[in-house]
């Protein structure tokens, strides 16, 4: 109910606005978390506006279903913060152009060669846990399914959130065909299931639950803005599952040199320094000697799990019915 | 007659604001692809949960109104007041405070633990329940003490006179009030339920807990699958009004009997037993609707004074546009205060909030730059979304003093302006400044897939929350909700004082 609110105005605020001044405007769609003051945006707009003799102006929302709502006639420029699961969904309408970009020299943990999505930042699956709280931390999957089932965690809905679903694939590609029965193993400990990630990690923080579903990323958060070294990711042999964030340029672009400069700055070193803190994801493009001090600290998963857009397309709707089969007994 | 043209106007607002988005969204949409088995499945619980949510927010609220209504104790206003919290406050909060309560590791399972009593498990339909009841049983205990407040203190003293007991004057005064109250009570709060999604969701424990609106969410932000998000919606649309009706059958009539608007004590209230039950209802109200305030509160106070410019500025913001949807609100309520001006105000909560958001998208970028318009648009739709509470606060009221009031004003030939001026508005006067107040503390509790759309430079003071949150800032998020709550039950509480100035109650 009062969600309505300011979903309709922020849908309406967020359109366009004439800019001021004469420099070009380059418009970016990004979702709310990175324009927010306490994300990346501020930052991504003080250094790219260093060096374009342009104007960047952010325009928070949500990516897709926006600028499919739009169409041609859509005043983005570059789309920023899209994650794969709506990359098939996103490339099938056609508003998008190549990127342009060598993305051989980048450092994810798979291969990537995406001509029109553009990785900026990654990260994987993984449950957090403080170690103040459980001692008996679960070594790998299998013994997380195995655990008491006094062990509480807490999820997210893969019907309404972005590693809810990486996490039902993520237990698809490890167990294939018995997910389902991992599922059932797993719901006597599953304390809850939330609509987003913040619900859940605020449950995580107030002690509610021992473990979270978070990423490989979310320590370095604690260790750096608040020097805790308790909350660790519990890493798993089966491996973990691959979350990345791309862009990409809007085929209608009016201004298609500006488009392009802010993908190459993308992967530039100033940026992906910056990415790291900012948004607390791994950097796509930045060799690990050179990633912030707390970063170098993490647990990094050894294997790490992917499924190709297509792929996961195909699976989606079963790993999703799978999952909620198994917690609705 | 120009009230009549009032009300067509304001009606007809509402089925646009109903309707338009809806049609909108259908237009843009593809071929629907059919219900699933799993949709079914969220139909039937999204009912069963919004039916008992509202049945027990209703049953506890009568004792409890009548409770309060019969009572006079130091702090009544303020606990009054304070009731209203729970109501106003951003979701994921008052989730939090409730757990922090009621959870696996809250207050109550600790001490139970204390005693080696095994640990109470918060998670499942009766979770659901619980939070609804928590949300939901402030308002209608509103509602419902209102109904009590509203009976003149005459007739309490004619039944003293002729010596009925307790059961007479239940049957002969209290129940018809109720019969005319509750149903309305009961609807409004079904509807609010019908739309529940993160709530419903966190405390039901995982998929079992699936209502419509998760469906709809699911098709609209995942899927981008508008046809389904549509239907879905009209589904919800559809149920809402259907409970509007039933409850519009079930509903007495007001019959003429006014007082001279004094206050009596009741005859009653040194009843032992009554006394009893009154100081156990209040008291254990008080502890389940107030204790998770305090624990947002505690969470609060570290992170409230490190809070930074930018929090404070959407705070601003946020006041201003709860301001300006308050006047609308009244405005555009007046006119809608009879039977059917309620059941078409439902609407404003029927709604799938995201298929209002995007049709209305839809409908005005056509023909205006959206930007431009968006602060007209947040206050219309606040307004909107308060609406159907406000018209079930003001309408028994105004449909008392019409009848009461009739054949006054036919004898004495009074106009329009005269009547509201010098009778209607000073009657009203309560109902309205309750009425501003959960306006604009509604207003100021906006949240949700707005996270999704915001413009940086309008943020609101809940949209800073969920940012704080969404960036590991857990801390100054409290310090945020805090703030949040400190600033609604400030404007709620100013309203409604307001309101009851010069009144006993």
């Amino acid at each position: 109910m009062k969600k309505a609110l300011s979903f309709a105005a922020g849908l309406l605020a967020s359109t366009t606005m004439v800019s001021a001044q004469d420099k070009p405007v380059l418009t970016v769609y990004a979702g709310d978390y990175i324009v927010s003051e306490w994300g990346p945006g501020p930052k991504i707009e003080e250094m790219f506006e260093a060096q374009c003799a342009c104007d960047l102006q952010f325009k928070p929302g949500d990516l897709l279903p926006r600028i499919l709502l739009e169409g041609a006639q859509t005043d983005a420029d570059i789309v920023f913060g899209l994650n794969t699961d709506v990359t098939k969904r996103a490339r099938e309408s056609g508003l998008f152009a190549p990127h342009g970009q060598d993305t051989s020299t980048l450092t994810l943990p798979v291969e990537w060669t995406d001509d029109v999505f553009l990785p900026f930042n990654y990260g994987h699956t993984a449950f957090i846990y403080n170690e103040e709280r459980i001692s008996d931390v679960p070594d790998s999957f299998d013994a997380l399914l195995n655990a008491p089932d006094d062990l509480k965690i807490v999820i997210q809905d893969p019907r309404s959130s972005i590693s809810g679903l990486a996490l039902v694939l993520w237990v698809k590609a490890i167990y294939g065909d018995r997910a389902e029965q991992a599922w059932e193993q797993l719901a006597p400990k599953i304390l809850t299931v939330t609509k987003g990630w913040s619900e859940s990690y605020g449950l995580f923080t107030d002690g509610e639950a021992d473990m979270v579903l978070s990423y490989t990323t979310s320590p370095a958060y604690h260790i750096i803005a608040e020097e805790d070294r308790t909350k660790k990711a519990a890493i798993f042999p089966e491996g973990h599952y691959f979350m990345v964030e791309l862009s990409a340029k809007v085929a209608g672009t009016d201004v298609p040199e500006l488009a392009d400069q802010f993908l190459a700055f993308q992967l530039s070193a100033a940026f992906q320094t910056m990415i790291a803190t900012g948004n607390w994801s791994f950097p796509a493009k930045l060799d690990a000697s050179k990633w912030p001090e707390g970063f170098k600290e993490l647990n990094l998963p050894e294997k790490v799990l992917f499924y190709s857009e297509d792929e996961a397309a195909a699976l989606r709707d079963e790993t999703v019915e799978e999952w909620r089969r198994a917690l609705s007994q | 007659m120009a009230s009549r043209a009032f009300s067509i106007v304001a009606a007809l607002t509402v089925a646009g604001l109903a309707i338009g988005p809806v049609t909108a969204v259908i237009l843009r949409a593809e071929a629907f692809s059919g219900f699933r088995p799993a949709d079914w499945q969220a139909l039937w619980f999204t009912l069963l949960q919004a039916t008992l949510s509202a049945g027990l927010s209703v049953m506890f609220a009568i004792p409890l109104a009548r409770a309060l209504a019969r009572r006079q104790f130091i702090g009544r206003g303020l606990l009054v007041a304070l009731l209203g919290a729970p109501f106003i406050l951003p979701v994921i909060v008052a989730v939090l405070g409730l757990l922090a309560v009621f959870g696996q590791s809250g207050l109550i399972n600790r001490v139970l633990a204390s005693f080696g009593v095994p640990e109470v498990q918060i998670y499942g339909l009766h979770g659901v329940l619980l939070a609804h009841v928590f949300f939901n049983l402030p308002l209608a205990t509103r509602l419902i003490l209102q109904g009590w407040l509203a009976i003149p203190t005459e007739q309490f003293r004619l039944a003293a006179t002729l010596g009925m007991g307790r059961g007479a004057m239940w049957r002969a005064i209290e129940l018809p009030m109720l019969r005319r109250i509750v149903p309305g009570a009961f609807a409004v709060i079904f509807v609010i339920c019908l739309s529940s999604f993160a709530v419903a969701l966190t405390l039901g424990g995982g998929p079992r807990a699936t209502t419509l609106e998760l469906a709809i969410y699911q098709s609209m932000r995942f899927d981008f699958d508008l046809a389904r998000a549509a239907v879905l919606g009209l589904v919800q649309l559809a149920l809402a009004l259907t409970a509007g009706l039933i409850a519009l059958q079930v509903t007495s009539l007001p019959v003429a009997a006014k007082g001279l608007d004094r206050q009596v004590p009741r005859w009653d209230r040194t009843d032992r037993r009554a006394i009893c039950t009154d100081i156990v209802w209040i008291g254990l109200a008080a502890l389940f609707l107030l204790m998770p305030l305090l624990m947002v509160t505690l969470n609060g106070l570290a992170g409230i004074t490190n809070l930074g410019a930018s929090v404070w500025q959407a705070a601003g913001h946020s006041v201003l546009v709860a301001l300006g949807s308050t006047a609308l609100c009244l405005l555009w309520a007046l006119p809608l205060t009879t039977r059917w001006g309620e059941w078409l105000g439902l609407a404003g909560i029927a709604l799938s909030p995201l298929v209002l958001g995007i049709g209305l998208f839809l409908i005005v970028r056509p023909f205006a730059n959206p930007f431009e318009l968006a602060l007209y648009v947040t206050a219309t739709v606040n307004a909107f979304v308060s609406l159907p509470f406000v018209l079930r606060i003001l309408r028994p009221e105004a449909e008392a003093i019409r009848a009461d009031y009739a054949r006054l004003r036919d004898a004495l030939g009074l106009s329009g302006w005269v009547w509201l001026r010098w009778v209607f508005l000073p009657r009203l006067k309560r109902p309205l400044g309750f009425a501003a107040g959960l306006t604009a503390a509604l207003s100021m509790g906006d949240l949700g897939v707005i996270a999704l759309f915001a413009d940086p430079d309008r943020a609101t003071l809940p949209l800073k929350v969920y940012q704080l949150m969404g960036a590991y800032r857990m801390d100054q998020a409290a310090g945020g909700a805090l703030l949040l709550l400190i600033l609604s039950l400030g404007l709620f509480w100013m309203f409604d004082r307001g309101g009851r100035v010069g009144s006993a109650t």
